[in-house]
Parts: structure tokens; C-alpha cells; sequence
């Protein structure tokens, strides 16, 4: 009993990530309509970004999150004007298309870069109180994945009061359900869809210090957390982050469940079969609009 | 215009076939195993990017589970050849098994749209190659019989037989009514559907052409190589690089996938000669620019250029 408590425990928390890296996703699929398999190469750099500041300049990696954001952030600014700007021009079917295709040329990419920089060995940030566990009835939490967990969420609140009440975030949000009455109210489109790229690719890279920390990071985790991302995205639906947060963690869960089930190779299956289910059953997603 | 594309696309149906017939007798002038490996592979690509183009360029629902159908094949095809069964019926069982498959899938991946479309079908190739690779993690090696009577030309000669036959299929395809209808489902479903096009029976239709050239060019794959992790036939480079031969040369044409596949696996082999370490990095990025600067491959920079010249 305490050993399946325990996985559904260990799922929970990694769910958390799940739910933040999906988070990324649906605002930039939401908002323009893109695409982005990349994603999980974005979440792959934040987390060497991490690796580069703790080996390199001794930062605590929890730290480094305050200069991952902004980096990441500034990489989405770039990306944006370099490539997906551009991917933004064509109607929506097209987008998706051309999407997919930047998408699978620029994880290439990206992937080739990692290794050269990185090599393929998988990595993980070590720290001091890394092995630091909270024993609570029986139960063993490890710390730095609790704070992860407890990070990710403030995260997904922070984007969600944003998105709320900061002007752009309703800009941005406008954006999302209907991109011309927009325009006709006198909204920048063209910079709400800037603003949620760069915040999405934020939200990828500080996923990626987390990923980081409390777990590894490889060239190739890449094609796996987009895969993840995107099962979160079509549990939750587009268009609520705490929704697409709830969805992460349920996701953590019914991986560990079917673990527990019919053991471990199988619990990436179990997602993915969810996925399909509800892919093809609720299209909308359960927190969908 | 309809009727001036036809004939030229009639044309490119001659050119590519001729091409192919000429390269029946390369064997015969070059002895060198690694040309005859190099066109091997090219032609593993033409039918494996004309595979992918007709649900995705003719019918246009952008699978992105293709690699599944690729690695049933394969599987099936391996399985009932080492164990005993003849070549040919062999592939054949590879291809019906990957089009019963997609039958059984596409009735509820076609309720999906778009986007969803492709995530749900990438979803169901993970599916399958997580699937295999827990089932059937051990490397799958020729029996010692058959490595010793291994014999490339043979190899070859049935890449060739594919290549052409995909071809060939694509351009009756897309002369016929079917192919049309398909390619009016593509530009705008609900006309079409207006008009009378049964859009899932065409769908379907597609994607059971698409999925069986796919088994074909997975059971060729797996007569190829002598061994191979069987999950390796699954794995989601496949459907990458069909995507991207198919979108370099221009979707949904007859020649399009044939030029994107050559080019590809030309320009691919270039760059890991030339810059051993840097050649996938260069190689995404300049297909990232080729994306932006010619969103319709090739085909379309030459119909530019043509119109250019004829101002």
C-alpha cells in the first residue's frame, strides 16, 4: 500500500512539470495557432542554461531561475522575430502546417547543437541538500522536487493573474478567442502574439531548471516533453492554465498508476492512450472553452 | 488550367519512370557497394515521401504517425520472411496489416481536425513504438543461411519496384475522381462535402493507399538490413523525414516528393562528408530556411521562376 502511495506521491510531483511545460505550449497554440514541436527542445536548453550557471559560475540552481526566465524569455523574443513571426503571416491551416515543419527543422537543429555543446551524456544539477527528504507519515518527499513542484504551480498562478488582469494579458487572451474582432477593438495583434511567444518560451526554458534539478536532461528529452506538453495541452483544453496545471499532475498520476499496473515500462503508454481517449471522445478537453 | 497541369504532370510521370528504368541498369556498370547502397536508400525515400503524400498532400490530413505504418510493415514482413514464408507474399501480408491497422484507427482519428489531427496520430505511432520496443527489446538479426546468400542487387531491384509502383500509383491517383476528390476535400471540406464528396470514405481511402505503400517500403526496409532493433522501423524519424522530403520537393504533387526525397538524401550524405560534426545543425536550419523562403518546395520556386521568365 505505502510503496503504490509512494508512486502516486513521485507522479504528483512530476506532474507539476508536466503541467508547466504544457503550459508554455497552450498559450502559444492558443494564441497563434502555432504549433511549436520544438517545445521540448526549448525546455532541454533551460535546463543546460541551468547546468552551464551551477557548473560554471557556482549558482544555486533554484537561483538560476531568475536568470533562465529572462534568458528564455529573450530567446522567445528572438525566435519570434526570426522564424514563427513569419509562420503568424498565413491562415490558420497553413500556419499549423509551416509550424510543424519549422518545428521539426529547428529540434533538429537544436538537438545537433546540444550534443556538440553538451555532448549526449545525460546530466543532472548536483547540489548539497539534493538528497534532503521530508518523511511524512510513512511517505518519503524529496525536497527539491516538493520546491519544484511548489514553483511550477507559482508559475502557472503568476501566468494566470497575468493573463487576467495585466493589459496585455487581456490583449492576449482576446487574441486567442477571436484574432480580428481583436484587431477591429484596436488591439496589436502582431504583439500579443510576440508577448505570448516570448512567455511561452519563458515557461519552456524555466520548466527546463526544474526538469533539471530535481530530475536529467539530455540532448534527445526533447520529442519526450513535447509529447508530454502536448498530452497536457488536449487533457486541459486551451484557454485555462490552472486547468492545464490540474491536468499535469493528473497526468503524473495515471502514469504512476499504470506503472504500479502492469509495470514501468508502460506507463508513457497509459498516457498516451488517455490522450487518444480524449482526444477522440472530448476533443475540447476537460477544462476546455 | 486543370487540363494543363494534368499533361504536365503526365510528363513528370515519364521522366520519373524513364529515370527509374535507367537506374535498373546501374548495377550492371557500377560494382561499388556503397553507390548502389546510396540509391538504395534514395529510393526507400521516394516511396516512403509519396507514401506520406498521398493522405497529406492529396486528401491533406497531415499524419504524423506515418512511422507506425512504416514499422508494421516492417515487423510483419521480417517476421513471416525469417520465418519461412516467400518474399512477396511476405511484403504483401506487411502492407495489409499496416492498412488494417489504419482502417481500424482512422474511423476515430478522423473525427479529429487539423491540428488535432496530427497530435493524435503522433500520439498513436508513440503508442506502438513504445509498445514494440517493450515487447520486442532484443536486436532482430538474419538468420546465418541468410546472411551468407545475402545478396545486395536483389535488394536493389525491389527498391526500384517500389519506387516505380509508388509512382505510378500517385499519378493514377491523382488523375482519377478519387484523387480529386480528394484534393477538393483538401481546399475545403465543407464545399466539397456540399458538392458530394463522402469525406470519410475518401479519408479513408487515403489513408489506406498512403498506410499500404508505407508497409511496402517497411517490409523493403526490413528485407534490407540484416539486423536492427525491430522498434527502430517505429521510431518517429521516419515519419520526419517523409514529412520533410515531401514539403522540400512540394506537397501533394507527383514529382515533389521524388525531388525532396533525392535532394534530401543527397544534401543529408553531403553534409555528414563535409562537416561530420556540425551536419545536423546545419541541415536543420537550412530546412528551416527553405520553409520560410519557399513554403510550396521546390515545385513552387520553379512554377515562380517559370512565370518570371515568361513576363
Amino acid at each position: 500500500m505505502s510503496v503504490l502511495a509512494q508512486q502516486l506521491l513521485l507522479g504528483l510531483l512530476i506532474g507539476g512539470l508536466y503541467g508547466l511545460a504544457a503550459a508554455g505550449l497552450s498559450l502559444v497554440f492558443g494564441v497563434l495557432k502555432v504549433l511549436n514541436v520544438a517545445h521540448g527542445e526549448l525546455i532541454m536548453l533551460g535546463g543546460y542554461g541551468t547546468f552551464w550557471l551551477v557548473t560554471l559560475l557556482g549558482l544555486d540552481p533554484f537561483a538560476s531561475l531568475a536568470l533562465v526566465l529572462p534568458l528564455a524569455l529573450a530567446g522567445g523574443l528572438a525566435l519570434y522575430w526570426a522564424l514563427f513571426g513569419f509562420v503568424v503571416r498565413a491562415d490558420e491551416e497553413t500556419r499549423v502546417k509551416n509550424s510543424l515543419l519549422i518545428g521539426f527543422g529547428l529540434a533538429l537543429a537544436l538537438h545537433a547543437l546540444a550534443v556538440r555543446l553538451w555532448t549526449a551524456d545525460e546530466r543532472a544539477v548536483v547540489t548539497p541538500y539534493g538528497g534532503a527528504v521530508l518523511g511524512v507519515g510513512g511517505l518519503s518527499i524529496p525536497l527539491v522536487r516538493l520546491l519544484s513542484l511548489a514553483l511550477a504551480f507559482a508559475l502557472i498562478a503568476a501566468l494566470h493573474l497575468l493573463l487576467r488582469h495585466w493589459r496585455w494579458g487581456k490583449a492576449i487572451r482576446a487574441t486567442a478567442e477571436d484574432w480580428q474582432a481583436a484587431l477591429l477593438a484596436g488591439i496589436d495583434v502582431r504583439r500579443a502574439y510576440l508577448l505570448a511567444f516570448a512567455i511561452g518560451t519563458g515557461l519552456a526554458g524555466a520548466a527546463g531548471t526544474l526538469v533539471s534539478i530535481g530530475y536529467s536532461i539530455s540532448p534527445s528529452i526533447g520529442l519526450e516533453w513535447t509529447l508530454k506538453a502536448l498530452i497536457v495541452v488536449v487533457l486541459a483544453g486551451l484557454g485555462s492554465m490552472l486547468g492545464t496545471f490540474v491536468s499535469g499532475l493528473f497526468l503524473g498520476v495515471a502514469e504512476a498508476v499504470s506503472a504500479a499496473a502492469f509495470g514501468g515500462p508502460y506507463r508513457e503508454v497509459a498516457g498516451l492512450v488517455i490522450f487518444v481517449l480524449v482526444l477522440v471522445l472530448r476533443p475540447r478537453g476537460l477544462f476546455g472553452r | 488550367m486543370r487540363r494543363l497541369g494534368a499533361r504536365r504532370e503526365r510528363g513528370w510521370a515519364a521522366a520519373i519512370l524513364g529515370a527509374l528504368a535507367l537506374l535498373a541498369f546501374l548495377p550492371l556498370a557500377v560494382q561499388r557497394d556503397d553507390v548502389l547502397n546510396f540509391v538504395f536508400v534514395t529510393l526507400l525515400s521516394i516511396t516512403l515521401a509519396q507514401s506520406w503524400n498521398v493522405v497529406a498532400g492529396y486528401a491533406g490530413q497531415v499524419n504524423l504517425g506515418h512511422a507506425a505504418f512504416f514499422g508494421l510493415g516492417a515487423l510483419t514482413a521480417r517476421t513471416l520472411w525469417i520465418g519461412g514464408t516467400p518474399l512477396a507474399p511476405a511484403l504483401a501480408a506487411g502492407a495489409l496489416v499496416a492498412t488494417a491497422f489504419a482502417l481500424l484507427i482512422g474511423v476515430a482519428a478522423f473525427r479529429l481536425r487539423g491540428a488535432y489531427f496530427a497530435i493524435g496520430t503522433l500520439a498513436l505511432g508513440e503508442i506502438l513504438r513504445t509498445t514494440v520496443s517493450n515487447v520486442l527489446p532484443e536486436i532482430s538479426t538474419l538468420p546465418t543461411a541468410a546472411i551468407a546468400t545475402y545478396r545486395l542487387s536483389q535488394r536493389y531491384y525491389l527498391a526500384l519496384a517500389l519506387a516505380a509502383l509508388s509512382v505510378v500509383a500517385v499519378a493514377l491517383l491523382s488523375a482519377s475522381r478519387l484523387g480529386l476528390g480528394m484534393q477538393a476535400l483538401r481546399e475545403d471540406e465543407e464545399a466539397a462535402e456540399a458538392a458530394g464528396v463522402g469525406a470519410l470514405r475518401l479519408k479513408l481511402t487515403a489513408l489506406a493507399l498512403s498506410t499500404a505503400l508505407a508497409g511496402l517500403a517497411g517490409g523493403l526496409f526490413a528485407y534490407y538490413h540484416i539486423s536492427y532493433y525491430p522498434s527502430h522501423a517505429f521510431s518517429p524519424s521516419w515519419t520526419f523525414d517523409a514529412l520533410l522530403m515531401t514539403f522540400i520537393g512540394g506537397v501533394g504533387t507527383l514529382h515533389g516528393p521524388v525531388l525532396g526525397a533525392v535532394l534530401y538524401v543527397f544534401l543529408k550524405e553531403y553534409l555528414a562528408l563535409r562537416w561530420v560534426d556540425f551536419h545536423l545543425l546545419i541541415f536543420g536550419a537550412l530546412f528551416v530556411v527553405i520553409v520560410l523562403l519557399l513554403p510550396g518546395g521546390l515545385v513552387q520556386a520553379a512554377a515562380r521562376a517559370r512565370r518570371l521568365l515568361a513576363r
